[in-house]
C-alpha cells in the first residue's frame, strides 16, 4: 500500500506490522488470535449482506462495517501470526473450524435484516467497550490497534441503534421482526463476557471481558426499552467459542470464505 | 416520463440531495444523491456513500422535493440577459488617474 493521504498511513495497519520486526509472545498471539478470529467472522458475516441489504445505500452502510472489521482482523491475525511465522492469510484461510477461536456470536447467520442489526448492536457495543479499555493496554501493538478501532466501532453502534429504534419503533411488522432478531441473538451475549482462556496470565495486556459487561448491561436494556422492545430473557448459549466449540453456522461460512484460498494457494488477486 | 428517484410507488423511501464541505472556509458543494428513509440516516448514508476518502468536514442533505429550481426549458429567456450588458463586470470601466490605489 502506496497512500499519499497521511491520515491513512499513519495509523497501524497489517503491513506495518508484517514490515516491523515485532514478534509477538506466545500468549499475546493466543489472545490476539481469538480477537482476530471475533472481528474476521463478523467482517465475513457482514460482506454476505452486500447486494442483498434492503437497499443500495445499506449495502454500503453495512459494507463499510464489515470492512472496518476485516482491517482489524488484519492487524490482530498479522500479529498473532509473528509468533508461528504464519501470515493474516494462513490464519485465515489454512485453519479448519476446530481452531477458529471466534465466540459464538459473530459467526450466527445473518437471518433478515432485524437478526443481523441486533447481532450487530451487541458486537459493536462489546467491541467498543474492549478496544477502549485495550486501547490502555501495556503492548504497544495491541494499544494501537485498539485506538485506531475505537473510532471505527463506535460509528458501529451509532448505526446499529439509529436501526434499532426505526425497526423497534417502526411499523408493527418490523417491531415484531426487531424483537425476534434480539431474541435470537441476545443468548450469545453472555459468552463475550466470559473469562478469556488467555487473559489471567496477560495481566496489564489483555482485557478481562468479565470487567465489560457493568458497561453493557448498563447501555444495551435501556436501548432496547428506549425503542418500544422488550429485553430478552432466554438463557445464555453453551459458549465456548475460545476453546474452539462452534454452532453449526461456522463451518459452511469457512468453507466458503476459505474454498478459493485452498483451492489457489499462493494465488494473488 | 419519470423524474431521478422516481420508481413508480415502489421506492418507499425519499430521494436527498448531498452537499459535502471539504474543509474550512470552503463551501458545500453537490455530491450526489442518495436514497434514505429520513434526514438522521441520510448524513449517515451520506457519511458512508461519499466521505470514505476523508474528502469532508461537514455534509448537509436536503429532501431533494424540497428543492425549488429553475425551469431547464427556459434557460434562454432565464440566463441570457446579461448579453450585452458589459456594464455589470469591473472590466468594463476604466481607470481614472485621479483616483489613486484602484
Amino acid at each position: 500500500m502506496n497512500h499519499s493521504n497521511h491520515v491513512v498511513s499513519s495509523a497501524i495497519t497489517a503491513e506495518s506490522i508484517a514490515d516491523s520486526s515485532v514478534v509477538a509472545p506466545e500468549t499475546v498471539a493466543q489472545y490476539a488470535l481469538g480477537l482476530g478470529d471475533d472481528a474476521l467472522v463478523l467482517a465475513h458475516r457482514l460482506g454476505e449482506w452486500i447486494a442483498n441489504a434492503p437497499e443500495l445505500e445499506e449495502d454500503v452502510a453495512i459494507g463499510n462495517i464489515g470492512l472496518d472489521l476485516l482491517g482489524h482482523a488484519r492487524s490482530l491475525l498479522t500479529y498473532a501470526g509473528t509468533a508461528w511465522d504464519r501470515s493474516e492469510d494462513d490464519l485465515a484461510y489454512f485453519r479448519d473450524e476446530p481452531e477458529f477461536r471466534s465466540r459464538q456470536l459473530f459467526e450466527q447467520p445473518n437471518g433478515d435484516f432485524a437478526v443481523t442489526i441486533a447481532r450487530q448492536l451487541i458486537a459493536s457495543v462489546y467491541f467498543a467497550e474492549l478496544y477502549r479499555a485495550l486501547a490502555a493496554s501495556d503492548d504497544p501493538t495491541l494499544a494501537a490497534i485498539a485506538a485506531k478501532a475505537v473510532k471505527e466501532v463506535d460509528y458501529h453502534v451509532d448505526h446499529s441503534l439509529q436501526w434499532l429504534r426505526r425497526l423497534g419503533l417502526g411499523t408493527e411488522l418490523s417491531h415484531e421482526r426487531m424483537q425476534r432478531g434480539l431474541d435470537i441473538m441476545w443468548p450469545f451475549a453472555d459468552e463475550l463476557f466470559q473469562p478469556d482462556p488467555f487473559a489471567a496470565e496477560l495481566e496489564g495486556i489483555a482485557v478481562d471481558s468479565t470487567r465489560l459487561r457493568e458497561a453493557f448491561d448498563a447501555l444495551v436494556p435501556r436501548l432496547i426499552v428506549d425503542a418500544g422492545l422488550e429485553v430478552p430473557t432466554g438463557a445464555p448459549a453453551q459458549g465456548g467459542g475460545r476453546l474452539g466449540r462452534h454452532s453449526e453456522a461456522l463451518g459452511p461460512m469457512l468453507a466458503e470464505m476459505q474454498v478459493l484460498a485452498r483451492a489457489h494457494p499462493g494465488a494473488i488477486w | 416520463m419519470t423524474s431521478p428517484g422516481d420508481s413508480g410507488g415502489r421506492e418507499t423511501w425519499p430521494l436527498w440531495e448531498v452537499f459535502i464541505r471539504s474543509s474550512r472556509g470552503l463551501s458545500h458543494v453537490h455530491a450526489g444523491s442518495l436514497h434514505a428513509p429520513d434526514e438522521t440516516m441520510a448524513v449517515r448514508n451520506a457519511r458512508d456513500l461519499y466521505t470514505r476518502r476523508a474528502e469532508g468536514v461537514s455534509i448537509w442533505v436536503v429532501r431533494a422535493s424540497d428543492i425549488t429550481s429553475s425551469d431547464p426549458d427556459a434557460k434562454g429567456e432565464f440566463f441570457e440577459s446579461p448579453q450585452g450588458k458589459e456594464y455589470r463586470h469591473a472590466t468594463y470601466y476604466t481607470e481614472s488617474e485621479s483616483v489613486p490605489h484602484l
